[in-house]
């Protein structure tokens, strides 16, 4: 489960929104070397995540909501990046929540939009009062969750969309790192779920 | 909708989508040689025609669909008299008359123009007028 960019899904409505936290660990190894260069700023250089990793992190998100909106059967990989903004640099300590929503889905494939939020949990034991800016929202974690960035994707449903070149009958795409994503954030595996083609909603 | 009003529309989506100046969109510029647009772009072209114009594009109703594989359109790599007789009329907003001189099945780009988008909305609004009147 190396490239698992995201580490628990807290929010789930199948064929809609997906919500993922990821916690940025200081023992990951690319922060060892990912120190931005500025000589121009007196400040200090310290590690932060790669912006084409915290990408990754929304593709996953994003790609999981689609792929299981078609219960695995289709192959999806990411296909365009159609917009990617990021305002603020993200370090070790930090929790980054991605908000992944299906704008369009069909058999061909999806557009997805995503905003990339930094949670900040009180660490004082105070709750939070009112948000202190308008970009603050109160988010399901115990906390306020700030957006950074946002994150537009849009995804192919491979088997469909490349006549006559051959790919490998099993699903590559999601395989045994997903499904223990999946199970480890108490979400049922759509062939277990009794209730998926009632819940799943139609695409559109 | 007035025409011009449809280009700007159409112009817009696909500055958006293919990361173009509005400059560069002209009604003869090709979306793949002049536009720089791939097979995925033309998805999210559709996708956002369809949310600008409220309506919804079927596969194969906008952009041929399946016909690289087909025996009866394509043959030696050249689109054959069937296959672009059935492009001609199910595809009617394309101009094919300069592709029938080389019908290779590669200079197909050379029929995506942006005229032929506009056309094909200009088509799509009359149609839902027509059948809601």
């Amino acid at each position: 489960m190396r490239w698992m960019w995201i580490d628990r899904i807290v929010e789930f409505v199948p064929g809609k929104r997906l919500r993922a936290v990821k916690h940025v660990s200081l023992a990951e190894e690319y922060l060892h070397d990912h120190f931005p260069a500025d000589p121009s700023t007196a400040l200090p250089s310290l590690p932060v995540m790669p912006g084409s990793l915290i990408l990754e992190g929304m593709a996953q998100s994003a790609g999981l909501l689609v792929g299981y909106a078609s219960a695995f059967r289709e192959k999806v990989v990411l296909a365009k990046v159609s917009r990617a903004e990021l305002h603020r640099d993200v370090g070790p300590g930090s929790i980054i929540m991605y908000c992944a929503e299906i704008e369009r889905l069909d058999s061909t494939g999806a557009s997805t939009r995503g905003d990339v939020s930094l949670i900040s949990l009180d660490w004082s034991g105070h709750s939070f009062g009112a948000p202190a800016s308008e970009r603050q929202t109160e988010c399901p974690i115990a906390g306020a969750a700030e957006v950074i960035g946002r994150i537009d994707l849009m995804f192919s449903h491979l088997d469909r969309n490349m006549s006559g070149q051959e790919f490998p009958e099993h699903n590559f795409v999601f395989g045994a790192a997903f499904r223990t994503l999946l199970t480890a954030s108490g979400i049922a595996l759509p062939h277990d779920d009794p209730d998926f083609s009632r819940r799943a909603g139609k695409a559109g | 909708m007035t025409r011009d009003e449809i280009f700007e529309k159409v112009r817009a989506v696909l500055v958006d989508a293919l990361g173009v100046d509005e400059e560069e969109v002209t009604p003869d510029a090709k979306l793949t040689s002049d536009l720089g647009a791939e097979s995925i772009d033309f998805l999210d072209i559709s996708f956002k025609l369809e949310q600008t114009f409220g309506f919804k594009i079927a596969q194969g109703e906008m952009f041929p669909e399946n016909v690289a594989k087909d025996p009866r359109y394509v043959q030696d790599g050249k689109v054959t008299s069937f296959g672009l007789d059935e492009l001609t009329r199910k595809l009617p907003h394309f101009d094919f008359s300069e592709f029938r001189q080389d019908p290779r099945l590669t200079r197909i780009g050379q029929v995506f123009t942006v005229d032929s988008i506009v056309n094909y909305v200009q088509r799509k609004l009359q149609t839902a007028t027509a059948a809601a009147s």
